[in-house]
């Protein structure tokens, strides 16, 4: 059976999806970016491998996520993408006449407006990430919570609290105060839960024309309490599609599965890769006042590519031998 | 006299085309660079847009390499450009930099003043050698767009990318370097053949933007992470709302030359906005419409952060989006913008258009 692979490598989790030639998803993974992307990447693999059923066969891949060039560089994709576009597209998919998607990760949040399939207006915070999951997390281990349990005690409210989320640092201030004033935690954690999406709504939902249907995805959307927030804030039915937590590796696969019927054939290097050393290193570039970072990446001691300089002559050298 | 002048892009080429025709000593600072703006976020008000960090950095820098006299622009508008000048003296003054400043702005008490200050600069020159001094930065200015549009023209088309941008960069020195408005003349049409020998794609769709937000994040390419290049690399042909010369052209020289004229943006954004807000607000909106107008796939705004004209543009762009139905993308820079989310953006944003452009495609078939 031929099958696309997609992969999102994002700053707090690496996905990897499976589907097949409807678009259907066989296989999806959800691991811990744990600042080694490169290791996870590996690791989700290796996982990936061994619990393929025989005869399949990997025709088409993609990539997306802030670690998505790393990503290709591993496996080799048909297609790196935005994590935009691919959200879009794995919406899309899921539900076909999605007006709006929310969607929030572990450090960035967005929203993308959809007319008959495609995008047509989008946003991403910019300065600030109060109200990311990475936010959610930090309190939740404040409070002593696994961020399972954290989820859980939202819907046990009865009066949630006003808490200010304009920053996250206030955010904690201000909930140590609620505690120290008798609030319950339950309440305290529905009321942070309505904090973020009332700064998620104040700051990348601004101006934007949201409207039914609207899907919530991401981490975040496994935290049932954010999303009776969403519906209440927004007096919107909200639907949490069932692979809410890899829709970016979901919409690389589609992806990949368009620019393979495109093409006509693929990148795809195989896995061969996946048990060589990756090593990456940087040194300081002094041949300008820049002073770029530049960034070298070894495979198996071999350099194999280098970035992070403006005026390219670092990587230029690089894939011109290559 | 040593003088010298902060960065905007190009602008040192013309710039510096004038003074030295007026036989004055020259020093132009080192091109900004993460250097530049790291001087200015250490010696400047945080909450000072980034124009005034670089402007600083770029003084402080110049001052090391022997310049004493500063030219700058001032202003009586709304924007905060207008104060910059006298905020970057003060501070210069407070590190020690001795610098003499001499603010050019239009005058607010009588005409005899702005001439006063001019006569400081301009020395025992006759006013007919400054006339024509000023024709040949014009020159120099309208050389460097006429090539610079060649270029923006070329980015999506040429086969091994980069080749156009490499050509640029040799040809804004030989412009640079041109000592009358002949061998300006030589080095512009050179540079111009060189250009169009460049090997390009034939049949390749592209997509066209159009740039428009405030004036220094559209004119200084290192503020804007390069984005005309990205662009061009993405398969984008950039158009901006503003040229140097253009610039130069209507609110300096009272639209003399008629060859180049901006866009009558006034009187396009007038459905929208109707009052100067200061710096390039109503250019925004003006260009807006003149580029949705002209059929232009997309917009993008760029400004520094926390920059007033702009934040009203943004405000009002959603109904010039509505009405023509075009997609607008805002961006905002200053020192602690990332080049990865940038280029996600961007990216997404080019996307979107594609992805539209193939779907009335599909449209126009079925």
């Amino acid at each position: 059976m031929s099958i696309f692979f997609g992969i999102d490598v994002g700053s707090v989790s690496t996905n990897l999806v499976l589907i097949n030639e409807e678009n259907e998803v066989i296989y999806s993974s959800y691991l811990r970016t744990q600042g080694r992307p490169i290791e996870a990447i590996k690791n989700g693999l290796i996982k990936m491998l061994s619990s393929m059923p025989q005869g399949m066969d990997i025709i088409g891949v993609g990539a997306t996520g802030s670690g998505r060039q790393l990503a290709s560089m591993i496996v080799g994709a048909d297609v790196v993408k935005n994590e935009i576009t691919a959200h879009a597209v794995a919406a899309a998919n899921q539900i076909p006449d999605v007006h709006s998607v929310l969607e929030i990760g572990g450090q960035d949040s967005k929203i993308i407006i959809l007319d008959n399939g495609i995008v047509s207006d989008f946003a991403m915070n910019t300065v600030c990430a109060a109200g990311t999951g990475s936010f959610l997390d930090q309190q939740a281990a404040r409070l002593g919570l696994t961020i399972q349990e954290f989820a859980a005690l939202a819907l046990e409210a009865k009066n949630p609290v006003r808490i200010a989320g304009r920053c996250s640092v206030f955010a904690e201030s201000d909930m140590i105060h609620k505690q120290q004033l008798g609030h319950s935690t339950s309440d305290i954690v529905a009321g942070l839960c309505q904090a973020l999406v009332r700064n998620y709504l104040n700051n990348v939902g601004k101006g934007k024309d949201i409207k039914a249907p609207v899907i919530f995805q991401g981490g975040v959307a496994a935290n049932p309490g954010i999303k009776i927030a969403f519906a209440e804030a927004l007096g919107l039915e909200i639907i949490v599609p069932k692979h809410y937590s890899v829709m970016g590796a979901l919409g690389a696969a589609i992806l990949a599965r368009e620019a393979v019927a495109q093409n006509g054939k693929s990148n795809f290097s195989g896995f061969g890769l996946i048990h060589s050393d990756f090593l990456t290193s940087s040194f300081e570039c002094k041949g300008c006042p820049n002073l770029c970072e530049v960034i070298e990446l070894f495979v198996d001691n071999t350099l194999k590519a280098r970035w992070g300089d403006k005026c390219n002559k670092w990587s230029d050298i690089i894939e011109d031998a290559i | 006299m040593k003088i010298t002048f902060p960065h905007m892009g190009n602008l040192y080429i013309p710039v510096k085309g004038l003074l030295e025709y007026l036989n004055l000593d020259v020093i132009v600072p080192p091109p900004s660079s993460q250097k530049t703006l790291n001087l200015g976020v250490k010696y400047g008000p945080e909450f000072a847009c980034l124009p005034l960090k670089l402007n600083l950095g770029n003084l402080i820098e110049a001052r090391e390499i022997g310049a004493d006299t500063v030219i700058m622009a001032g202003g009586v508008g709304p924007c905060r450009f207008g104060l910059y000048s006298q905020t970057e003296k003060e501070i210069l003054n407070d590190l020690g930099y001795d610098y003499d400043c001499l603010v050019l702005e239009p005058p607010d008490k009588h005409l005899g003043q702005f001439i006063m200050r001019l006569r400081k600069i301009i020395g025992t020159n006759s006013w007919w050698r400054v006339i024509d001094a000023i024709k040949f930065a014009y020159q120099k200015a309208y050389a460097v767009d006429l090539v610079e549009k060649k270029v923006q023209h070329l980015r999506p088309l040429e086969k091994k990318f980069g080749t156009a941008d490499s050509i640029y960069r040799h040809v804004l020195n030989t412009i640079n370097d041109a000592q009358s408005i002949n061998s300006l003349q030589e080095a512009t049409n050179l540079g111009i053949l060189k250009l169009e020998q460049i090997p390009q794609n034939i049949n390749s769709e592209v997509i066209r933007i159009g740039l428009i937000g405030e004036i220094y994040t559209l004119l200084e390419p290192f503020v804007s992470f390069d984005i005309e290049k990205e662009l061009g690399k993405l398969g984008v042909q950039v158009t901006r709302s503003l040229y140097l010369s253009e610039w130069i052209n209507s609110h300096l020289l009272m639209n003399y030359y008629k060859k180049e004229q901006s866009k009558p943006f006034a009187k396009l954004a007038k459905p929208y906005l109707n009052y100067f807000v200061g710096g390039h607000g109503r250019e925004t909106i003006g260009y807006a419409v003149g580029f949705a107008q002209e059929g232009y796939h997309g917009l993008i705004q760029i400004a520094p952060l926390t920059c007033m004209p702009e934040i009203i543009a943004h405000t009002i762009l959603p109904r010039v989006k509505e009405n023509y139905r075009i997609p607008i993308l805002t961006i905002y820079v200053d020192e602690q913008s990332g080049k990865a989310g940038f280029l996600t953006r961007i990216e997404a944003f080019i996307d979107l258009i594609k992805r539209q452009q193939e779907n009335n495609k599909r449209r126009i078939v079925l």
